[in-house]
Order: C-alpha cells, then structure tokens, then sequence
C-alpha cells in the first residue's frame, strides 16, 4: 500500500481552522493601523465561527483520520477519531472560546494585554484543545496537551509590566511542567508493557494480559498525571487560585473552562479507551479524587473575599463532581461519559456567565472584592441578575434548574455504580457549595453601596452576558437538550 | 381540564416574574396589590379542583407529558384526596400573608416587591411539590423553596438581630440541602431498580423489584430527607431559630407549608413507594416521633419567648403527624393528615397573632408583652385563647381530630410492627398532649389575663396606625382561619372525607 493516506480534511478542519485563524490574526494586526482595535476580535470570532460549520457537518458522524495499517488480529488503530465524543468536547471548547473573545475585546480587556498577541494565543491554544478531544494516540494526546498548555502559559503572563501576572505564568510554567514529565514517563512505560501507543491497541494489549502489569499499571496512572493537573483535581490543584487571579479575567475564564474541557475529556478518552482493563485499580482512586478534590476545593472557596479566586476555588469543586462519574466508568459505561460531558457543558455556560460578569466588574472595580458587588442587581439589573442566576446554577438549587439537572446526571450514575458513600460526600458538598455561591448572592441582590457607581458595561461584554444567561435560562426550562446534544 | 394543574402551578411563578420587570418606581407600591391579585387567582384555581377530586380516590387531573424525554423524567401533575387539602391550605395561606403586607404592613427588610416576589416564587414550589408525581420533578419543586425561604428570612427577618437571621436562615438551607441530596440519591437507587419515576406507577408497584435491602436503604435516605424538612426530633434543630428570627409571614409559611411538605413527602413516596423499608424503619420513626412530641412539649415550657414557644409547638405537632405516618394503618395516616392540615390552620394563626403582638410592643417575649390582654384588646386576646386551644388539642376544635386519630393509629399499628413500641410512643404522646395543654394555659395566664390594671408597656416603632386592637385587616386575615379551625373541627368530614379514600389507595388496603 502506498505511503501517503488520504487526509479526511473534513474532519481535521476544525482545528485546523483555529490554527489558521491564529496566524491569521497575528499576520493581519503586523499590517492593520493602529486604529484597527476590532480586528483580533472580529477575525476571532470569524474563525471560530468557520470551525463550528465543518464540526456541525460532522455530527452524527464517526470518521478517522491517519491510521496504521490493517494488522491480523489487531483492532483498528487511529490517531485521530471524530465521533459523539469528540462532537461534544469541540462544542465545549467553541462555545468557550467564542465567550472568552468577546470578554477579550479592547474595550473590555486590561489595556496593558497586547491584543493580537492575546488573540494568537488564544486560538493556538483552543487548537490544541480541538486536537486533544479527537486524539486517539498517547503521543498525539500529549502534544495536543503541551499546544493546550504552551500558549496558555503565555496568555497567563502577557500583562506587561504587572508584577503578579509574570508570577502566575512561571508558577503555572513550572508545576505544568512537572506534571507533563510524568506523564512522558506514564506513556513511556506503557508503550514498554504494551508495545503501541494507539488507545485501541494498548487496550488490546492490557485486556489480553501483558508480562510487566506492575509497570503498565504505573504507567497508566502516571499517564493521568497531566491531565489531573489540567482539570485541576487534587493534590494537582495548588496552581488554580494564583494563576486565576494573576491573569486577566478572560484568561481565567479560559483556564477554568476550555483548558479544564481539554484536562476531562483526555482523561475520559483515556480511562474509557485504553486503561479500562485496569478499572478495578484506577476507579477507586479516581472516587478518592473526586472526594477530595470537591470538598477541598468548596471548604477552601468558603473563605474567599475575593471574586476571581473564589470562582477558582469554585471551579476546583465544581472539577470534583465533573470526576465523580469516572470512579464507576467501568461499571456503568457510556453513561457515565454522558454524565461527565452534560456536567461540563452545563458548567462551561453558566461559569462563563459568572466570569462575563466578573470581566464587566474588573475594569470598574480592579480590586474584585465580593463586596464590590454590593446592589449589582439594582446598578446593573441585567448583569447582576444573571450573575446571580448563574451562581444558583453553579450551586445547583432551583431556579437554577439546569445546575441542579447537571447534578442529578451524575448523581444518578453514582448511585447506579453504587458507590453510596461518594453520594454522601456529594450531598455535603452541595450544601456546602451553596453557603458561599449565596454568600456572593445576597451581596449582588443587597442594597447599594452609597459611594458606588454603575459599572460601564461595554457590548461585547453584554453580548457575552446576555448569550450565557439566556442559554442557562433556556436550557433550565428544557435541560433535556444537553444530552440530546451530547449523545 | 387537565391544564388546570399546569396553569396552578404557573400564575405564581408568572406573577413574580411580572414584579421583577414592573417599573420600580410603582412596583414598590403597588407590589402587595399585585401579590393579593396573584394569589386570589390562585387560590380560586385551587378551589376550582376541588370538585373534581371530591368523592373519588384516584389521581385526578392529570398533566403528564416528557419533560427530559432521554432520561425518562416527565411533566406529570395530578391531585387526589391527600393533595387537595394540602393544595387549598397552601392558596390560603399564601392568599392570607399578601393580605397581611396591604396598606404599608410589610416587614422592614429589603423592598416589597422583592419580598412578594419570592413569597410567590416559593408558592409555585410547594403547590409544584404538592402536585409533582414525577420523583424528579418532585424533587425539583421541593428544592425550589429553599432560595426564596432563605432570603425570607435573612433580608426580612428579625431586624434587631442581623447576623442572627442570617444564621438561622442559612442553617435552615443547609441542614434542608444536606438532606434532599441524600434524598435525590434514594430516588435515584429506586429508579436504578424499578426503571421508573412515575410517582402512580411506583406506588401500584408497591416495591415490586427493590430487594429489601435496598428497600431498607432508600427508605433511610428517602426518610432523612423528609424528616429533616418536617422536622423530626433530633433534626429540628434549625426550625426554632429559622421560625423565631424570619417575619410574621416567613413564620406562616415555614409553619404552615414548608413543614408540611415533609410530612406529604412521607405519606406519597415514602410509605407506598418503599414499603418494605418503611415498615422496618416505621418502628423507629415512631419512636423518634414520640421523644419529639414530649420534647417539644418540655422545650415549650422553658420558653421565656412566645414566637420560640410556637416554633417548639411545632416540633410536637409535627410528631404527632409523623407518629400517625409510622402506624401504616389507614386510621393513623388519615389522623396524620388531618393533624397536617389542623396545624397548618392553627400555628400559621398563632403567628399570625404573635406577630400582631409583636408589631404593637416590639417583642415577643412573654413577659415584656406584659399582661392583661384580654382587657387591652379584647379581640386580640379572644382570638389567641381560641388559637391557643385549638392547638392545644380541645375538642370540638380541628386540634382535636387529628391527635386523637393519631394515638389511635398507635394502639393498633400494621401488622408486623412491634406493638409494644407503639404503645409506649402513644403513652408518650399522650403525656405530651397533657404537657401542651400546661404550657398553652400558661401563656394565657402570663399574657391574656390579668386585670386592666396591669402595666402597659411603652409602644414601640411608629410605623403602624396607633391602634391596639386587632385591626380590619387583621381581622380578615385571621377570621379565615378561625373559621376553618372552628369547621374542621366540628365536622372532621370535610378533611377526611376526602383524605380517606386516597389513603386506602396508598396504603393498598392492607388495614
């Protein structure tokens, strides 16, 4: 046979548009004047929106792209596969990078952020995300996490000349770093065990018995490693709160959001599709994981005075529960997939609503404090109206119906997985959720601060706050459409 | 008919978001007024079903279309004897707090329009729990509640104590969130094994398909749920503070709806759903049932503050309404709800009237509220005497019917139960019925008699009309609930005339 493969553009468009796009960006602002603020963000959008047409063209489709060679004996090995799955990861990661560009316009964004250069990063990054969900192989996998987590250490650290935000890139630099080291070593002891780096094969491998167990299991929990530190879960959590605070609000926005999207998915693909033979090891830990990472996250959120770092904490929690449907994926199946990716999706809209109305407050209140927030409801009715909204779906409490459906999704495979005590956790931790998502509420519903001001709200921030709060509004009405849309 | 239900459940919801885009300048103003009308409607509605349910026993009315089609979770309403009471009581008392905030009444806190908009929001969630026979969707309206109560509380609750309110309230949300999560877990074990969560099916099905294991599981976490909500004893522990610190209106509706809620959820999922389960951990319900009625009797009689000891009284009756459920018989459920209904009517009027004492002398401890009502305001004193023994049991008076069905119940449970336990438990209530009638005539002595010449002390706040005796408008909020405490009482048909049938339904039965 020849060689050279055809390519199945259609389906690699996606990412390739981003990438694109990306250098589109960074070409067209070197000619574009001075004048041309919209540019990056009007290209962006473009970009974005180009991706989204070959994905929605593929939905429904299963289609692979660079494959090894038929073996006897061997199942099918690709690197890149789009299907239901991967469909649903481009949706989080689109649907979070269009948000967070329109939180990124000029007159919105910290005037210390160069644009184009912001822009560029961004999409590079979102890229990298749209490969990680349709990789299929340990090395596409990790250099679509490294496109993932290179840029977005830039992004952290381009405020020139703020102290804080140089800290929070080399910080969120060096502890990646450490956890993509383990990762290699995780794939290269299981490449040693298994002989093959394709999901489909490795599971073949694991399934029918390898020599060194003992170095393939570590491996695959070593695998896991890197991608814990994306979806930040516990003990790869320390980064979150720093890192959030130091960079500009749309980046946080992005780190909690797509980069987390990116860190779960792979984490899904790679339990689900090449370590399922190792369940029995990896599922108690990941409820452990779960556990830990959900209540670590909301005690520590309790405390917090300030807005950006308690969303952080939040988004830590919020990690947890989006874990939990992993600790029965062996037991309960495709389910439990559902569950994690309805959880995502929910929670990728209505924290880009909480962080849409965040960015807002940031240039009119640099400090971010809570209390910055006081009578937002009458200053600003509608950004303070769906800053409350979106902090009752996080919470998951009526009217916020669609965060409570998230949870009862994954409640539901718990309990059907049986693992009662994980249940428990989850019920305290709910409630504990609750005391300080209210805390933040009744200060954006209570009376007005006399010295405030209304904030100004530029349009592509109300274009953000109104898309997110209009989706968390509908989908409370019909939640059943995120699973239609996911599966 | 069928969209009955759906436009019942809705006309609140609706109401509050009309008052969130009313103009501000007039919605302060005219927020109590549109809350009348709201609630008027609805309370006509809910009178409107009512011919539809009476004489049958079956689930009438019914709305059931998908809702989340892909997870088999539907829109499903409908209404029988053990709802409708409910139903009305949960109008009425709605209808009777927005009456309460007319002509500038309304607690200081944040604004009207924000109070009567989530009073109405929380209407939809207890007409929505009471109407719901989809576990999800039951327990979506069940969890609805809680935001709206909460800011009840903190925002418009006791202004001599900020952070107090604050805490009462949150503790309430909590210990309620803690439990209806473990709850959404028991649904969810029981939909792992049944493949539904049609409320009608389950209950037909009677358990069919849950090892008793399991049963014996989703039984406690269902039961924790509602125990926590109704409360049982020893999980009460937020409802002093909650009741004590929220508004008069706040008091009501706790009292008066939100407790009851637990108590329905017991008598519609747990006893026909879990059966098995139920009847293992019935013994031990009644038991806990019983130590809270004498417990709330005892902590009644250490009360230095009237709206503490209400609260407290709650605590009791509600035991008794949860003594009644653990029977299984069809005569202690029927009491139960009976019991339900009369306490709804009776301690949603002792705040009423606590609050009215509250307004006029700024506190609501009984010996600053000083004595000689009876010669101050012979109409205030005449109503809370009457309030008084309703509550504390007399016949004649709706107190009375639900109690005595209840002990009943507990001297001849379902088979299989330990009939020496529920003697004991009926010992126990009875002892706490004694014990409520000690502590009621103390309040009477301590506050409503007394000659005129007992010392009056000063008023406090000037933002009421100067006028001790109950007012009009006191008045036509309390006579409602007189005079049902009076029906309901002389003629205990009119509840259980229409309890009864649904109950034997439920119980399939098996008395």
């Amino acid at each position: 046979m020849s060689a050279v493969q055809p390519v199945d553009w259609l389906a690699i468009a996606p990412p390739l548009v981003l990438a694109l796009t990306a250098i589109i960006v960074l070409v067209a602002d070197a000619f574009a004047g001075r004048t041309a603020v919209q540019l990056p963000s009007v290209l962006s959008l473009a970009g974005l929106l180009l991706a989204a047409w070959p994905a929605a063209a593929l939905t429904g489709d299963t289609r692979s792209v660079f494959c090894l060679p038929q073996q006897r004996g061997a199942p099918p090995a690709c690197s890149y596969t789009v299907e239901t799955l991967t469909i649903g990861g481009w949706l989080v990661v689109l649907v979070g990078t269009t948000v967070v560009v329109l939180l990124s316009a000029r007159a919105a964004m910290d005037s210390r952020v160069p644009l184009a250069e912001h822009h560029f990063l961004l999409l590079s990054s979102a890229s990298g995300a749209m490969t990680l969900v349709a990789a299929r192989d340990l090395v596409t996998l990790l250099v679509a996490l490294e496109v993932v987590s290179l840029p977005a250490f830039a992004l952290a650290g381009l405020k020139r000349g703020d102290r804080r935000s140089a800290e929070a890139a080399l910080k969120f630099f060096l502890v990646s770093v450490v956890a993509t080291a383990f990762t290699l070593l995780g794939v290269s002891f299981v490449y040693g065990a298994t002989g093959s780096m394709h999901f489909s094969r490795i599971d073949a491998a694991l399934q029918a018995g390898v020599d060194a167990t003992p170095v393939a299991s570590a491996g695959a929990v070593l695998t896991l490693v890197g991608l814990a530190f994306k979806v930040a879960a516990v003990p790869f959590h320390a980064w979150v709160p720093d890192v959030y605070v130091g960079s500009p609000v749309p980046v946080a926005a992005y780190l909690s959001v797509v980069s987390k999207a990116a860190g779960l998915v792979g984490l899904l693909l790679v339990l689900d599709r090449a370590f399922a033979a190792f369940s029995a090891a990896w599922q108690p830990l990941l409820a452990v994981v779960a556990a830990a990472t959900m209540t670590t996250g909301n005690v520590l959120a309790l405390r917090q005075q300030h807005a950006v770092r308690l969303l952080a904490w939040s988004s830590v929690a919020q990690a947890g529960f989006m874990l939990c449907p992993l600790a029965v994926l062996a037991d309960v199946g495709d389910r439990a997939v559902l569950a994690s990716m309805s959880y995502l999706l929910i929670y990728s809209v209505v924290n880009l609503g909480a962080f849409a109305v965040v960015a807002a407050m940031s240039r009119h209140r640099p400090a971010g404090r809570i209390e910055d927030y006081a009578g937002l409801v009458r200053r600003e009715p509608w950004a303070g109206a769906g800053l409350a909204f979106a902090l009752l779906c996080l919470a998951g409490l009526p009217p916020g119906v669609v965060g409570l459906f998230a949870k009862v999704v994954v409640f539901w495979v718990v309990v059907d997985g049986g693992l009662g005590w994980l249940a428990v956790v989850m019920a305290v931790n709910v409630a504990v959720g609750l005391a300080y998502y209210l805390r933040w509420i009744v200060v954006v519903v209570g009376p007005v601060r006399a010295d405030d001001s209304a904030p100004a709200v530029p349009p592509a921030l109300r274009a953000a706050i109104g898309a997110t709060v209009t989706a968390s509004v509908a989908l409370s009405f019909a939640p059943g459409v995120v699973l239609q849309v996911l599966s | 008919m069928s969209w009955l239900l759906d436009v019942l459940v809705a006309v609140p919801a609706v109401g509050a978001l009309l008052l969130a885009v009313w103009p501000r300048e007039r919605a302060e103003r005219q927020a109590p007024v549109v809350g009348v009308t709201v609630t008027a409607l609805a309370f006509l509605l809910s009178l409107a079903v009512v011919p539809s349910v009476v004489g049958t026993a079956g689930m009438q009315l019914q709305t059931n279309v998908p809702w989340i089609p892909i997870l088999d979770i539907r829109w499903h309403l409908g209404v029988d004897g053990i709802s409708l009471p409910l139903v009305v009581l949960t109008a009425l008392l709605t209808l009777l707090c927005m009456v309460s905030l007319l002509r500038g009444n309304a607690p200081a806190g944040g604004s009207v329009r924000g109070l009567v908009a989530v009073v109405l929001l929380l209407e939809t969630g207890v007409l929505g729990t009471f109407l719901a026979l989809d576990l999800v969707l039951f327990f979506v309206f069940f969890e609805l509640v809680l935001v709206p109560m909460w800011f009840v509380v903190a925002d418009w609750g006791d202004p001599h104590d900020v952070p107090g309110r604050r805490r009462a309230a949150t503790v309430f949300l909590l210990m309620t969130v803690i439990g209806s999560a473990v709850m959404l877990a028991g649904f969810l074990l029981v939909y792992a094994h049944t493949g539904t969560f049609d409320m009608v099916a389950l209950a037909q099905g009677r358990g069919s398909g849950m090892p008793a294991a399991t049963q014996l599981v989703a039984a406690l976490a269902i039961g924790l749920g509602f125990a926590v909500k109704s409360p049982l004893w020893p999980l009460h522990i937020w409802l002093p503070d909650a009741h004590a610190k929220a508004p008069t209106l706040g008091s009501v509706l706790l009292a008066g709806l939100l407790l009851k809620m637990g108590t329905y959820g017991f008598v519609r999922v747990w006893l026909p759903i879990v059966p098995e389960g139920a009847r293992q951990v019935a013994p031990y319900l009644a038991v806990l049932a019983a130590v809270g009625i004498v417990y709330g009797s005892l902590a009644c009689l250490a009360q230095t503050d009237l709206k503490r000891l209400v609260a407290y009284s709650s605590v009791g009756h509600m035991g008794f309404v949860l003594l009644g459920v653990a029977t299984l018989r069809p005569v202690g459920v029927n009491g139960a709800l009976v019991a339900n209904i009369a306490h709804g009517l009776i301690t949603g009027l002792l705040f009423f009237l606590v609050g009215a004492l509250k307004d006029r002398h700024d506190t609501s401890d009984l010996v600053g509220l000083g004595r000689g009502l009876y010669g101050r305001s012979p109409r205030l004193g005449g109503v809370l005497a009457l309030a008084a023994m309703a509550s504390l049991g007399l016949p004649g008076l709706a107190g009375f019917w639900g109690e005595m069905l209840t002990l009943l119940g507990a001297f001849d449970p379902a088979n299989g139960l330990s009939r020496p336990v529920f003697l004991v438990c009926m010992g126990l209530g009875g002892l706490g019925a004694v014990l409520t009638a000690v502590y009621f005539v103390r309040v009477l002595r301590l506050v409503a008699q007394g000659g005129p010449d007992a010392p009056v002390p000063a008023r406090a706040g000037s933002w009421r009309p100067v006028s001790f005796d109950a007012t009009a408008q006191e008045l036509g909020v309390w006579s409602p609930l007189v005079a049902l405490t009076v029906m309901v009482g002389l003629s205990p048909g009119l509840v259980l005339d229409v309890v009864d049938p649904a109950v034997r339904v439920l119980l399939g039965g098996s008395a």
